[in-house]
């Protein structure tokens, strides 16, 4: 017997929504993907196939440093993010519920809920007094702000993966002679082992991507490669942001797609 | 007779909670299992088995008390550190690893050498008959051979004691027999003490030396199945392990006096008001009015095969059963509404104070 449920798809006009949702969503990187590819100066006339705008941005030594700046401070925001995220998923979830851990999971969770421009403001001024004090004005600021931003991202997935953990796993461990420690490192973080990638993942991924904070935080000549092609708009557009971006573009699928197979793979 | 105690408890108190909502799961229990036995803990449901267990295992600390292991107290040492291993209902076997390394897990962790883990691996996957397997990660095992599994890896580092808390109950019933049986081979090939937790009282009678009863947190009578079955030290025992009439009575000379004035011969220390217990196979259906008989009257009968329950009632209604061999076809049995005498079996009556 066929139930008779609640279909979203019969209401009238559900499939021109839906098309229009997908048109609005791919179009524009359609758009951007394709005029990476052309051969004129526009980013809005096509004129022919070429690759020469990503030959362009590759022997571009401002994209190169602003590169390899961005990969630098993604994978150390990515490392500590992970890292912090794993230690507080362990305090959050390895214990009894107690009165006011609601405020914690709060605390670890700021960085989603401070509007980023905040933050942003607020670093900028904290730094400036450092940087005032120390005379340091390397990218330690960058990591350290990307770091903190990044620490909701990877803690989500790491605690949903401990959640999800037969904490008897960890009792027949300790039952087998393994100290805390060796249970830990032969048994949680194995279990945990996709959790984490994905966090990191995720935490690198938001890292490449982030403009606000960087930009107020930076000091000159700290382009990373978001804000490297925000100060291409202010002068003439070229194709050249259009193959960065999409570069950029094709290392987050990667990322994400690598990311989803991760996190929905049980076990 | 002097048997070497394993692991002993000593006024073990286990108190959950705070204030006003305290549940005491173990209240005073003093145990001592000897080397060697397969001891079994049985009872219902939140009696405080699996307590008892966690604080041997010493997964949990006891509020007050001493547990003991060959004499030395071990209450303080964690669990990593006690010659203990658990087989765990859920199994929790590790499903990133492969059975054999499952198997080799406790030797690993106490840093044998690898020759050494990999001989005894092999030896105990043969004990469980699990050889084909060794390779195979656990999710792709059967739940009997998850079993086994677990079981293997629990012994492996040769424990003093293995605690199993009612492994059999995932298992359907035909499994479920043979790992009776083969937990009974390898707890004799092995001559490791198992302490076994059930509440499935025919398991408990079948497969071990000595039962402990336990009710609402306290240790209720620990016996071999025979004492446990035909000596049981109180009601609640009476009751439990198997089934049995209660009939209200009082202390004469030579024995009690039911409530309908029978009395009969029984070798008791009580006085006053007592419950007499007997089981329904001791209970003797005899003609009517037979010297020495009780009368009865049949109520209703219930068939069961090779055996018929015959409820009966007393002259002043009390209830009583009595189990009887079914009649062969044709022979002609007792039939429901007659008037019957009935008559306890020598010595299976037996006093219960109240
Ligand atoms: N961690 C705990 N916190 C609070 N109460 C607990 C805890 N563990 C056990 N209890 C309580 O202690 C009592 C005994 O529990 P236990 O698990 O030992 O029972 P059990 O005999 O093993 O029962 P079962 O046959 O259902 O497994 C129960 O009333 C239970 O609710
Ligand atoms: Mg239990």
């Amino acid at each position: 017997m066929a139930e008779r449920r609640f279909e979203i798809s019969r209401i009238p006009g559900f499939a021109t929504i839906a098309v229009a949702t997908f048109v609005m969503l791919y179009l524009p990187i359609a758009a951007l993907v394709t005029f990476s590819f052309n051969a004129g100066n526009s980013v809005a006339v096509w004129e022919g196939f070429s690759l020469h705008w990503y030959a362009d941005a590759w022997n571009n030594q401002a994209v190169k440093d602003a590169t390899a700046r961005s990969l630098i401070i993604a994978v150390c925001a990515a490392v500590i993010s992970t890292t912090v995220a794993t230690l507080a998923a362990m305090g959050t979830t390895r214990r009894a519920r107690f009165r006011g851990d609601t405020f914690i999971y709060v605390a670890i969770n700021q960085p989603l809920m401070v509007p980023e421009i905040v933050t942003a403001v607020a670093l900028m001024i904290l730094f400036g007094m450092v940087k005032e004090a120390t005379g340091y004005q390397g990218l330690g600021y960058l990591i350290l702000a990307h770091s903190a931003f990044c620490i909701p991202f990877a803690y989500l997935p790491i605690r949903a993966r401990l959640e999800g953990m037969d904490l008897s796993l960890e009792t027949a461990a300790g039952d087998l002679y393994a100290t805390p420690w060796q249970t830990f490192r032969h048994v949680t973080l194995p279990l945990l082992g996709p959790g984490i990638l994905a966090g990191a993942m995720l935490a690198f991924v938001i890292s490449l991507d982030d403009v606000i904070i960087t930009e107020f935080v930076k000091s000159g000549g700290q382009d990373t490669l978001p804000t490297y092609m925000l100060g291409q708009l202010r002068r003439t557009m070229t194709p050249e942001v259009n193959a960065i971006s999409t570069a950029l573009l094709a290392l987050t699928v990667v990322l994400l797609t690598i990311f989803f197979l991760l996190t929905r793979k049980r076990d | 007779m002097t048997e070497a105690v394993t692991i002993e408890a000593r006024n073990a108190v286990k108190a959950f909670g705070q204030g006003d909502h305290v549940v005491r799961a173990l209240d005073d229990v003093s145990i001592q299992i000897r080397k060697g036995e397969f001891f079994t803990l049985l009872g219902p449901s939140g009696c405080g088995k699996t307590t008892l267990l966690r604080l041997i295992a010493g997964f949990e600390m006891p509020t007050s008390g001493t547990i003991l292991l060959d004499g030395a107290d071990i209450t303080d040492l964690p669990p990593n550190r006690r010659p203990v291993n658990t087989v765990f209902q859920s199994y929790a076997l590790f499903p990133h690893l492969t059975v054999a390394e499952n198997v080799g897990f406790g030797l690993t962790m106490q840093g044998r050498p690898k020759a050494e883990v990999k001989a005894r691996v092999a030896e105990m996957l043969a004990l469980v008959k699990l050889e084909a397997m060794a390779g195979r990660k656990t999710s792709q095992l059967s739940g009997g051979q998850q079993q086994r599994v677990a079981l293997a890896r629990a012994l492996a580092p040769q424990p003093k004691v293995l605690l199993l808390d009612e492994p059999l109950s995932a298992l359907d019933l035909k499994l479920r027999k043979e790992m009776q049986v083969e937990l009974k081979r390898l707890q004799t090939e092995t001559g490791i003490t198992f302490i076994f937790v059930t509440h499935d009282q025919e398991e408990a009678l079948t497969m071990s030396d000595r039962v402990g009863v336990m009710s609402a947190g306290k240790l209720q009578q620990v016996g071999s199945p025979k004492e446990i079955y035909t000596r049981p030290v109180n009601r609640f025992v009476a009751s439990f392990i198997g089934e049995t009439n209660f009939l209200p009575a009082t202390v004469v000379a030579g024995g009690v006096r039911l409530s309908t004035g029978d009395v009969v011969e029984v070798a008791t220390a009580a006085m006053g008001t007592v419950t007499l217990t007997v089981r329904p196979e001791q209970v003797r259906i005899v003609g009517a009015g037979e010297a020495g008989a009780i009368s009865a009257r049949v109520k209703f009968l219930v068939y069961f095969g090779t055996d018929t329950h015959c409820h009966l009632a007393l002259a002043d209604g009390t209830e009583v059963v009595a189990r009887v061999q079914s009649p062969a076809s044709g022979e002609a049995g007792i039939v429901e509404g007659s008037e019957i005498g009935i008559r306890f079996a020598p010595g299976a009556a037996q006093v219960l104070e109240d």
